[in-house]
């Protein structure tokens, strides 16, 4: 078994595909993902800071004030003529207004007499644009100014002022720790991240050692070795489980190596307190909990495989295999699911739910028997169905 | 010394709607199933050269891979040298060197590499190993590519280092699935020798093979196989006499009547 194992992993070591998806896109896909992220993000933000908008009021003449203002400031608003019946939306979904302020005919600054005024802002909310909140701080400060003057001449306390503001306040006192927050952000989605690495690193191998023994002409010649079935099959089966986990091991030091790099040597703030909730244990058990799951994957990729007639074949197999690891993932991610009860019997699902845990620091430690054993046992009985479907002429022979 | 005897197999057809007319016709077919050997039998003794004729489809591929235990067959026996290879396939498995059709070879290792695989899961010794690839690198000349990767080999350096791991382990019997097919000449040749070789050692050799030429060189033995039935089985002079020497007209002879593409058979 250790022979057929050797043969294959040297294979895999000297397989450029194979090497790309289980150490270079593990390594880079995190600094890749979060670089990106903070790239376009950042950009797109300066982008609708600064950008020029162009609008058109509506009764201007009610509101001098505010109409001055924004005449004030041309490198931040640009005024565009429109006539009187204009179709607002069509303007600004053709792109020639960003926006239209609509004043109407009984807005006053005595608000004391006139009651609180409603301004009409007609603009595309849909994507990442800044147009409310900038329209918004020109009218605020008038709106506060206006809100001044009236307490002034009613002559109250700041206190009082306040009270009428907000007569009742609701303070919030959180117990759930910083990292608790942020770990039910974040700590949904690193499973899926994980196991879609882990997967990837597992299939190419996988591939290759089904699936690629027959397009090649080899199965033939191995099926006739005198060496059990079983043998074989374990012996290809440990080759890609290794590559998975080395894909698992590649994954987690990435993420706790780029984690530090962006904590410290970029002091990304959020980062650098996640980084200092999270400890070295933690990504330890994170990377524990991958081995029996990168089991499952090499044990279901390995059946697939031998089924194929050919590569291609396997490809289609394992990209539906892909859709089908996503689903319990994506049930780790619903609200209301946590690891307690059945959750922590149920394979990937429980991992992925623990790993929640262990990045919010809330993990029930006692879950890791159900974790492990559910999940060696579903890998176990997948090895043997690997080992049942190797010995089938109808598979072998398609 | 290897004995088959009323070897049968079928296949579960896994689409019968996407089968061409000519298959649908073919009397092998019953419901499901596709009988692709129903009834092969012949024998062959140390230090013979048996070759298995037949036209392409007629189970010959099916009963090489019986007989090297690749396959299970439904009915039927084959021993070598006392061994039952249904019931002991992993004791006939150090018995048999096999040769498939399809030369394949890991890519990604070398030729030598290939062959010592074969080697360690005979369980040679690394010292055994590295001496008889040494032999064999002599003997079928592969000294000037044997270590470089398979990926880019020729056919015949190919076909080269197939032999070469199908014997690393010394075999009692050596069944060539159609061993110079795709070959040149140079690369036939050499094939041709190495089979001439076992033959001086006493290893019996099964060869499938659609050339004539190389049955009449190398054989001693003849069996033919037609629609899954063994229709010819004797020595090369029975087989022949059919036809008053004529070989062509010996394996059409056997054919009883069946019809038969010129262009599987290459003439003398």
């Amino acid at each position: 078994m250790w022979l057929i194992f050797k043969k294959e992993f040297t294979e895999l070591l000297r397989d450029r595909k194979t090497l790309i998806f289980m150490i270079a896109l593990p390594l880079l896909v995190f600094p890749l993902i979060l670089g990106a992220t903070i790239f376009f993000t950042t950009s797109a933000v300066s982008d609708a800071e600064n950008k020029v908008l162009k609008y058109a009021m509506v009764g201007q003449a009610n509101a001098p004030a505010i109409y001055q203002a924004l005449k004030d400031a041309p490198d931040k608003f640009e005024e565009v003529d429109i006539a009187a019946d204009a179709d607002f939306a069509n303007l600004i979904n053709g792109d020639e207004l960003d926006f239209v302020l609509e004043i109407p005919s009984t807005y006053n600054e005595d608000i004391l007499s006139s009651g609180q005024h409603t301004l009409k802002l007609y603009f595309n909310d849909a994507g990442l644009n800044k147009v409310y909140r900038r329209v918004e701080e020109i009218v605020k400060e008038l709106s506060d100014e206006y809100q001044r003057v009236a307490f002034d001449s009613l002559s109250l306390t700041e206190s009082q002022r306040s009270a009428i503001i907000e007569p009742v306040v609701i303070s919030k006192q959180n117990v759930a720790d910083e990292r608790e927050v942020w770990g039910e952000r974040l700590g949904a989605m690193l499973p899926y991240f994980l196991f879609f690495l882990c997967l990837q690193g597992a299939m190419a191998p996988a591939s290759d050692m089904g699936a690629g023994e027959k397009e090649r002409g080899t199965l033939e010649t191995l099926l006739i070795s005198p060496m059990d079935r079983y043998k074989l099959v374990l012996g290809k089966f440990f080759a890609i489980a290794l590559s998975g986990v080395i894909s698992a091991l590649i994954t987690v030091s990435s993420m706790a190596v780029w984690g530090i790099v962006i904590s410290r040597g970029m002091a990304v703030e959020f980062v650098a307190n996640l980084m200092s909730m999270i400890g070295l244990t933690d990504f330890v058990l994170v990377f524990f909990m991958l081995v029996p799951v990168v089991a499952i994957f090499a044990s279901l990729l390995l059946s697939l495989s031998i089924y194929a007639r050919s590569f291609k074949e396997a490809q289609s197999y394992m990209g539906a295999l892909v859709m089908i690891i996503i689903f319990p993932v994506l049930i780790a991610m619903m609200p209301g699911i946590e690891l307690k009860g059945a959750w922590v019997w149920v394979p990937l699902t429980n991992v992925a739910l623990a790993m929640k845990e262990l990045i919010k620091g809330t993990m029930d430690y006692y879950a890791l028997f159900g974790i492990f054993t559910s999940t060696a046992l579903i890998a176990g009985a997948l090895i043997a169905f690997s080992i049942y479907w190797f010995n089938k002429e109808k598979v072998l022979f398609r | 010394m290897i004995e088959i005897s009323h070897l049968a197999k079928k296949f579960a057809v896994e689409s019968p709607k996407k089968l061409s007319e000519q298959e649908k016709k073919d009397p092998r077919l019953k419901g499901r199933f596709f009988h692709s050997v129903k009834d092969v039998s012949f024998t062959c003794d140390d230090g013979q050269v048996l070759g298995l004729l037949g036209p392409n489809g007629a189970g010959k591929t099916t009963t090489l891979r019986i007989l090297s235990t690749a396959l299970t067959p439904d009915k039927g026996e084959v021993n070598i040298n006392g061994i039952d290879v249904l019931k002991e396939p992993l004791i006939a498995r150090k018995k048999i060197g096999f040769l498939s059709s399809s030369t394949g070879l890991y890519g990604r290792l070398s030729g030598r590499e290939n062959i010592a695989y074969f080697g360690q899961l005979h369980g040679l010794s690394k010292s055994d190993i590295a001496a008889k690839i040494n032999e064999m690198a002599e003997l079928l000349d592969m000294h000037n590519f044997l270590d470089r990767r398979a990926e880019n080999f020729s056919s015949g350096m190919k076909q080269k280092v197939s032999i070469a791991r199908a014997v690393i382990h010394d075999p009692e019997l050596v069944i060539l699935d159609e061993p110079t097919t795709g070959l040149d000449i140079m690369a036939t040749s050499t094939v041709i020798s190495f089979i001439e070789r076992l033959k001086a050692q006493g290893t019996p050799v099964i060869f499938s093979t659609h050339h004539l030429d190389e049955v009449q060189a190398l054989c001693d033995k003849v069996a033919v196989i037609n629609q899954g039935e063994t229709v010819f089985n004797g020595t090369i002079q029975e087989f022949s006499d059919l036809s008053g020497g004529h070989m062509h007209q010996s394996f059409l002879s056997t054919l009883d009547g069946t019809k038969m593409e010129k262009s599987n058979v290459v003439n003398l």
